[in-house]
């Protein structure tokens, strides 16, 4: 198995952790993994990557050019970034904030609208969990299980309350991919 | 002892604490900055001491002092930075010592960028510095490398007396990658008879000098930075190598052109051509052996690198014209990718077997 | 019969190879009579410069470092943070000081390193055949300011103590000569008082010492010491810039 997941937002929307926390769960699934996000002056506020590798063999390059997923978070990035997937790939969309549809036609795309969901279980900060439960479920590219593993190390103990709600956005992600391929 | 994922700036940090390393001296520069960070805060907790200097150029001298007074002592930098301690290198390198400094290489030249290269290659392995000296280069690929290659990179500066580089990229130093710490020991650093720390009464008088006034004494003190040379180079070339005993193109590449063209010869090898990697894990001392031995064997050769070709020139010198060397870079923060080797590697391979 | 006067043992004994009138020679051997009288042989240690004075190392007979044109305070610096309990001392001229070196020094006084800096100010680059230097007088010739300093072409010298007084880590700064024994005298007290505060752990400390170069100055060895008496001192006052408040002027 092979997935290249390029994981794009703003600042401040989870996008750098919830690519550590996946790299994490594959680590702890003897994955290979690597992780690497984009630097440069833009310090806040501005548009935030990162590249995260899971695979069986070892991994080359860990830049993500042509990634196998996109989680676009925002409207630049899934612009930026959707002509670069490959065909046949997957491209995720946080809809709650892009209401443009992708020009792709030759990759499987999947609208959810994470930051309503998030605010509905009460807490907006989880929109990037909901949006990995969805990426869990249509991948299998690491299990719930070793995600939730990896969340406890992530965080630090004294945010380790945050583990349940967490946890619930990832159920509630992979919930809506259960009906996206049922329907 | 379970696996973490750690950034390879971070692992630089913790490898060169794990090596017993308590001096850092630096200034704040992109690709490397997680580095800095880390080791402001890990120094303390061992002791150590984190110092930021007004420049590169007096970091690169605080390294001077802090060597010859017996310390492990490290800095590091990128691309302007390095050029700045080119000074300070080359008083280390003539005063024989023991120092590590890391290049995170960007896109240069001047000012460049902060996106990987490895367009410091000559900078680094061809002097760099002023008058006739050799600096140890030390190119990981991996995150896990880095932290191994950093006790080596400190045994290797106490054990020649001779500053190393460790010589990586943004995409190594920002990069996570799982990897095994190992039990954490005490490293005592070697006892340095040399340093000057305080004479004692009757005893040896040490001086911390690259002053040889008289040419005839210069020249002998270059006589013996040269035979020490030597020796490196006979007896610390190390080298990867991927697929080499049956391969008729053989791709060479360092750091994280290397890691990419691993997966150009897994494909090259799925469609049946017989392609093979040598990864130079010294730059210098270059691992001519390894090319000598091969040559006669493989068709020809194809450099890969971040930069428009600078270690192809060692790979010639090793060649020694008995085989095409052939070039494929990228350059200015451009990362090569796998498809585009490939079509090149393809390219020649059936050229190669149409000759 | 008693000994009143001998070398002291920090210093090696050889001749110096310094030019006739120079005063290098005095500067060393005040710097190894405070060493000697400190008890401080075994924890001494020096940096010298790029410049006349850089066999200053040859005649220091303890532990020294010979460091980069300029960068002994840096040198310094890493040799002290190494090894904090040592008297550490630069010996720097001006051009390696206050021009070259003007970086290190500044930063070296910012930090409150806890080194000593002994700074020789003779207003000319010596060595490489008397060119201007930042401490170079208004109006004096060099060779290559043949028609003597215009503040127009080359500013106004650099008066290193008034520089680094502000600085809060800046301990104690003075400037002596050493043209008579009266001013030797106060020199080797101020030297003295900068190491003490250095050991004391007190902050940055310096002594520049108003010095002669007959040779470059193009002036016999006393008609030297009148010229720096006549023109440097009026320009650059001597005594104490900056000293830590208990232990007063």
């Amino acid at each position: 198995m092979f997935e290249g997941i390029l994981i794009a937002g703003f600042g401040g929307q989870g996008v750098l952790s919830t690519g550590q926390l996946l790299a994490y769960a594959g680590m702890k699934e003897n994955k290979h993994v690597a992780w690497i996000p984009s630097y440069g002056p833009e310090m806040r506020g501005g548009t935030a990557n990162c590249g995260v590798t899971i695979s069986d063999r070892p991994i080359s390059s860990p830049v993500v050019s042509e990634p196998t997923v996109l989680i676009a978070m925002n409207r630049p990035s899934l612009e930026k970034f959707e002509p670069a997937v490959v065909p046949s790939g997957l491209i995720l969309v946080n809809s709650s904030l892009i209401h443009i549809k992708t020009k792709r036609s030759d990759v499987k795309t999947v609208y959810v609208p994470a930051n309503d969901i998030a605010e509905s279980l009460g807490n907006g900060k989880v929109a990037n969990n909901i949006i990995l439960g969805v990426l869990l479920e249509l991948t299998g590219v690491v299990s719930t299980e070793s995600v939730l593993e990896a969340l406890k190390e992530v965080l630090p103990p004294k945010r380790h309350n945050l583990i349940p709600i967490n946890q619930e956005a990832l159920e509630k992600g992979r919930q809506l991919a259960r009906e996206f391929k049922a329907s | 002892m379970a696996k973490v994922l750690m950034k390879g700036n971070e692992a630089i940090g913790e490898g060169a604490v794990r090596a017993g390393c308590r001096y850092f001296f630096g200034y704040p520069i992109t690709p490397q900055s997680e580095l800095p960070h880390y080791l402001a805060k890990r120094m303390p907790e061992v002791g150590g001491l984190y110092l930021q200097s007004e420049s590169e150029t007096a970091a690169a001298n605080m390294v001077f002092g802090a060597a010859g007074a017996g310390a492990r002592v490290m800095t590091s930098s990128s691309g302007p930075g390095i050029s700045l301690m080119q000074e300070g290198i080359s008083y280390i390198a003539g005063a024989e010592l023991p120092c590590v400094i890391v290049n995170m290489i960007r896109g240069g030249p001047g000012l460049g960028n902060i996106a990987p290269a490895q367009s410091d290659y000559f900078q680094a392995v061809k002097g760099g510095g002023h008058g006739d000296y050799r600096v140890i280069c030390l190119a990981p690929a991996s995150v896990q490398e880095i932290i191994d290659l950093m006790q080596d990179a400190f045994d290797l500066a106490d054990k020649y007396r001779n500053p190393v580089m460790l010589l990586a990229d943004g995409v190594l130093g920002q990069m996570m990658e799982p990897v095994e710490l190992g039990e954490e020991k005490f490293v005592q650093p070697p006892e340095k008879p040399w340093a000057a720390t305080g004479r004692k009464k009757g005893g040896p008088k040490r001086l911390i000098n690259s002053l040889y006034i008289v040419p005839e004494e210069c020249e002998q003190h270059n006589l013996k930075l040269a035979k020490k040379y030597a020796v490196i180079s006979r007896e610390e070339q190390r080298w990867e190598e991927y697929h080499l005993d049956d391969a008729r193109l053989v791709i060479v590449a360092f750091g994280t052109s290397a890691r990419v063209c691993k997966a150009v010869v897994d494909r090259a090898r799925d469609e049946g051509m017989a392609v093979g990697l040598l990864r130079p894990i010294t730059v210098w001392p270059y691992p001519t052996g390894v090319i000598k031995r091969i040559r006669e064997k493989v068709d020809r050769f194809l450099v890969v690198e971040m930069n428009m070709g600078q270690m192809i020139e060692d790979v010639r010198l090793a060649v020694e014209g008995a085989r095409p060397v052939h070039f494929y870079g990228r350059a200015g923060g451009m990362m090569p990718v796998a498809r585009d080797i490939f079509n090149e590697v393809k390219k020649l391979y059936n050229g190669g077997a149409e000759q | 019969m008693k000994k009143v006067f001998t070398r002291p043992e920090s210093l090696k004994d050889i001749p110096f190879h310094y030019c006739p009138g120079c005063t290098h020679g005095i500067v060393h051997r005040l710097v190894a009579e405070v060493i000697d009288e400190m008890d401080m042989y075994e924890r001494a240690l020096g940096v010298a410069p790029v410049g006349c004075s850089v066999f200053i190392y040859n005649y220091m007979d303890f532990d020294m470092y010979q460091a980069a044109h300029g960068r002994a305070p840096a040198v310094a610096t890493g040799i002290k943070r190494v090894l904090p309990d040592r008297l550490v001392f630069t010996y720097q001229g001006d051009g390696d000081a206050a021009a070259i070196g003007t970086g290190e020094l500044v930063h070296a006084a910012a930090r409150g390193e806890k080194i000593t800096v002994i700074f020789i100010n003779n207003a000319v680059y010596a060595m490489t055949g008397g060119q201007m230097a930042p401490t170079t007088l208004l109006g004096q010739k060099t060779t290559t300011t043949p028609a003597g300093r215009d503040a127009g072409i080359n500013g106004m010298p650099v008066k290193v103590c008034e520089m680094l007084a502000p600085l809060d880590g800046s301990a104690y700064l003075a400037r002596v000569s050493v043209h008579n024994p009266k001013n030797i005298v106060a020199a080797k007290k101020a030297i003295r008082k900068a190491f003490d505060i250095q050991m004391r752990g007190d902050g940055f400390t310096l002594v520049e010492v108003l010095s002669s170069c007959p040779t470059n100055w193009g002036l016999s060895p006393l008609e030297a010491l009148k010229w720096l008496e006549q023109n440097m001192i009026p320009y650059y006052p001597l005594g104490e810039y900056k000293t830590p408040a208990e232990v007063g002027k």
